[in-house]
């Protein structure tokens, strides 16, 4: 088994890209990354493609053709694989390409995720995204997404007396974060009273606990670490990958507060590496709902179960403090497209690992994880990076 | 949903009809032809069963906005119910005030419209759930969320 | 002897007050209420119509005889308001009881007496044997247009009864028909809402076929109204219903059990089900009943029945009363909201 480094990233701005097509997202993001790599076609292996809802929002399958032949890589038959797992396709498909190099299958594949959510309507996206849930059971009976996550921030509060105040502190915190960020969807700083007080979506989780349905893409290019200083010198290893599944309905889970897959995943990353939470620098959780990255780092081990809301409050979780989370701005501020965002943690990730985030620099970054997750977490991926 | 999906799953959704695997001696809903718990040794072994259409409310939420068709409920109450047997269903809990839907409280089934494809298209049917006039009798402290619209 | 073997009732829990309605419209609530002797009618959910109300009844029905789905040989709904123009709601009902695929089942359509026209073909195919048992349903979730006067009145309901050869808690005695082809009161296909002959409803319509239906079961019982315990006819508002009642000289005590329309509205199809089901909640053996149901263009069905020892050994909690008092009052924008009444056009 060999080592596998990341050696390019890029990354679109998120958020209502009307004038840019899917290809068009996953052709900029795509040369954005390989230019950065400072690779060329021919160097290419393979092209693997994180995407949703292309069949949903676009009418669209064969994501794989599609994005390949506009790239022009089709014209060299470069293998390509679209990989989905809802909101946890971005994040697959990087598990999937580290596993084929690492492998010794392929030597450099490039990896991007793309999501056009706007080009339907709020209700036919806010439907699209159920179906990472169970959309027979679920769905169709009524809940919404939010409502699923709405009904786990209930057990969550009923078990650990977790606060409104707590909650807000979250998607405060990540709006933070994404006023340093150029190219999250919303670049602003919000107050927490704001978000306590936003209209009411599915009791206890109001319109800022959510995360948008946005357009946006992103791409990594992944090499074989031995291969890798021929192209950079900012080669960033990945020496951690854990993946878990769960039941596709949360009627089906034994606990309503917690993502077992999120653990299992995680363990396995640290397992590969060595590594414990206490260890990393910083992380990106799937923050799709405030409860969710409060669950997600108490499921990784960031913090113990029933803590990490607190945590969040006291400022723990924000830039300066012991575990800058989502430094990124998060699902809730940087933007959620669900193919791209497991990819845009990665893009994140490594420009801290490199020294490259600007004003939102961690200080002394060299190891992080990533964790992202599909649906109730009925899938969950995790990375570790290390800064070589 | 197109018209055989549907069709496929009239039992289960009007009846309520699950497995009871015989090798566990446990009930599931809706109905599956194998037992994850007891592996393939269950293949065979899962017998049709009709569910009494009780049950306790597990957790439940008020969501005030609708999933697609069901815009005129207003804000509606959405649960995880479990019926008696053991297995849980994600329903909504109708005829009543949805906030008034604490967890704890005891629920039965009833037949009621889930919704259609169109105006001209399919009509769904299936089991909803509304609330046990008893189930005040029935809430400890234990099992009342305080104040959980925050 | 056939008869009832077991009955089953529903009620929606909502319910919108004649003066809410008046005041839309900028009427007198009260004057309203007084002159239909109508108070309140019974407002169906959105997630409910006559399919759901058909079922709820028959499964109340069918717990109550504690039999099962495959000794049902025949299912038929009479109602104005099936939700499909073509597509029974009979089939629909057979599955939410189990009774598939060994029955026959068709819907019924006369107006206010399609469920009645059922129970009079259920008693012909129990009769001769060719079913066990056959379920007749009458229900409705009919409509007014808004601002005519059949808005504080149409309302929705429905009731199931078995009819079987055995174990029969009611025995019906004598069915009679008197049918003509008067059009009092109708509605095109494709049409949302009914049109009447306004006045031309009353006597030559409800008023000639009730009291002419009332005559001739009567004469072929050998009775005289003194003879009943009970007597439930057709009740467009609250106030036909008494005047036919004393004009075939029933009193009130005698036509107040089963007289529902001043509380729930026209349950149509359903009225006379639900007025039965009342009285049966509460009927002791060898009570003896007068049912005449009448629908436009026109007809009325007549039953005389009398209540058997087994009732007394049936189930009957669950009432029409319980259902009535668990109505909660909505409001003229609620109740526009359920009913459709909101043009949402093509907007998603």
């Amino acid at each position: 088994m060999r080592d596998v480094s990341i050696i390019g990233v890029g990354i679109t701005k998120f958020g209502e890209l009307w004038d840019k097509s899917l290809r068009e997202l996953g052709l900029e993001t795509g040369l954005a990354a390989i230019n950065d790599a400072g690779i060329t076609s021919n160097d290419i292996d393979a092209l693997y493609i994180g995407n949703m809802a292309a069949g949903s929002t676009l009418q669209q399958e064969h994501v794989s053709a599609l994005i390949a032949d506009y790239c022009g890589l089709a014209n060299q038959n470069i293998p390509a694989t679209r990989v989905e797992a809802a909101s946890a396709s971005g994040g697959l498909a990087i598990r999937q390409a580290y596993m084929a190099i690492a492998g010794g299958f392929i030597d450099i594949a490039v990896v991007g995720g793309a999501e056009k959510m706007t080009d339907v309507s709020d209700s036919e996206s806010s439907y699209t995204v159920s179906m990472g849930s169970d959309e027979q059971w679920e769905a169709q009976a009524g809940a919404t997404f939010t409502s699923l996550h709405a009904m786990i921030a209930q057990n969550h509060i009923l078990e650990y007396g977790t606060t409104r105040e707590q909650l807000s502190s979250v998607a405060a915190k990540n709006h933070y974060h994404a006023s340093l960020n150029p190219m999250a969807q919303f670049p602003f700083a919000l107050d927490a009273a704001a978000i306590s007080k936003s209209g009411m979506v599915s009791t206890p989780l109001r319109m800022l606990d959510c995360a948008p349905n946005s357009d946006g893409a992103a791409a990594v290019v992944l090499c074989a670490s031995d291969k890798a200083r021929k192209f950079t010198d900012k080669a960033i290893k990945i020496i951690g990958s854990g993946q878990a599944s769960d039941t596709l309905s949360l009627h089906h889970r034994k606990y309503l507060h917690r993502f077992p897959a999120i653990n299992i995943a995680a363990k396995k990353a640290f397992e590969d590496c060595n590594k414990k939470p206490e260890d990393l620098d910083l992380i990106e959780v799937h923050d799709n709902f405030t409860i969710s990255e409060i669950i997600a780092l108490e499921e990784i081990g960031i913090f113990k179960r029933g803590e990490a809301a607190q945590k969040s409050l006291e400022g723990e979780t924000k830039l300066g403090g012991i575990m800058p989370t989502n430094t990124s701005g998060g699902l809730k501020a940087r933007g959620h497209a669900p193919g791209a965002t497991g990819i845009a943690q990665i893009v994140e990730l490594v420009k801290q690992l490199r020294g490259e985030a600007g004003e939102r620099q961690v200080k002394n970054a060299k190891l992080a994880l990533a964790e992202n997750h599909g649906g109730t977490a009925a899938t969950a991926v995790v990375h570790i990076l290390e800064a070589e | 949903m197109s018209v055989p999906r549907f069709w496929r799953e009239l039992d289960t959704r009007y009846n309520l009809i699950g497995s009871y695997c015989k090798i566990t001696d446990t009930y599931h809903y809706p109905r599956r032809s194998f037992n994850p718990e007891a592996g393939r040794e269950s293949i065979g072994s899962m017998e049709d069963y009709q569910f009494k259409g009780t049950g306790t409310v597990i957790t439940a939420t008020v969501v005030h906005q609708a999933q697609t068709g069901y815009e005129m409920f207003g804000p509606y109450c959405m649960a995880i119910i479990e019926l008696d047997e053991g297995p849980r269903i994600t329903s909504q809990i109708v005829d009543c005030t949805p906030d008034s839907v604490k967890s704890g409280m005891k629920v039965k089934s009833v037949f009621r419209k889930l919704g259609e494809d169109s105006e001209s298209g399919i009509l769904h049917y299936g089991t909803k759930f509304i609330l046990l006039n008893n189930s005040e009798d029935e809430e400890t402290e234990e099992d009342t969320i305080e104040n959980i619209e925050l | 002897m056939s008869g009832i073997v077991s009955y089953g009732a529903y009620i929606p829990s909502h319910k919108i007050e004649t003066g809410e309605i008046a005041s839309v419209w900028g009427a007198d609530g009260s004057a309203w209420a007084k002159n239909l002797n109508v108070y309140s009618k019974s407002v169906p959910g959105p997630d409910e119509d006559v399919i759901t109300i058909a079922v709820e009844a028959t499964r109340l029905a069918m717990k109550r005889a504690k039999i099962d789905g495959t000794n049902i040989g025949a299912i038929y709904t009479g109602s104005e308001s099936h939700p499909y123009a073509v597509k029974p709601t009979s089939t629909i009902v057979a599955e939410a009881i189990r009774a598939t695929p060994n029955l026959t089942a068709a819907d019924f359509e006369f107006a206010c007496k399609a469920g009645t026209a059922a129970i009079q073909t259920c008693l012909g195919i129990v009769g001769n044997n060719q079913v066990e048992n056959g379920i007749a349903i009458g229900v409705d979730t009919s409509q007014g247009a808004p601002g005519d006067a059949l808005e504080y009145s149409a309302s929705a309901g429905g009731g199931a009864m078995i009819i079987g050869n055995k174990n029969v808690i009611a025995t019906i005695n004598h069915t009679t028909s008197y049918t003509t082809d008067t059009p009092d009161f109708w509605r095109r296909e494709g049409q949302k809402y009914p049109r009447h002959g306004g006045r031309f409803t009353g006597k030559p319509a409800f008023f000639k076929h009730v009291l002419m239906c009332g005559k001739m079961i009567m004469d072929m019982a050998g009775s005289r109204p003194e003879d009943y315990d009970y007597v439930v006819t057709h009740q467009p508002n609250g106030k036909f219903p008494i005047r036919a009642a004393k004009s075939l000289g029933f009193k009130e005590e005698q036509y107040k059990t089963g007289l529902l329309t001043p509380r729930i509205g026209n349950t149509y199809s359903g009225a006379v089900f639900l007025g039965l089901s009342a009285i049966l909640d509460i009927a002791k053996p060898g009570d003896r009943i007068l049912a005449i149901a009448y629908g436009s263009g026109a007809g009325s069905d007549g039953f005389d029945i009398t209540v058997t020892d087994k009732i007394a050994k049936m189930d009957r909690s669950e009432t029409v009363e319980d259902m009535i008092s668990r109505m909660e009052i909505i409001n003229y924008a609620t109740y526009a909201k359920y009913r459709g009444k909101l043009n949402m056009g093509d907007s998603k």
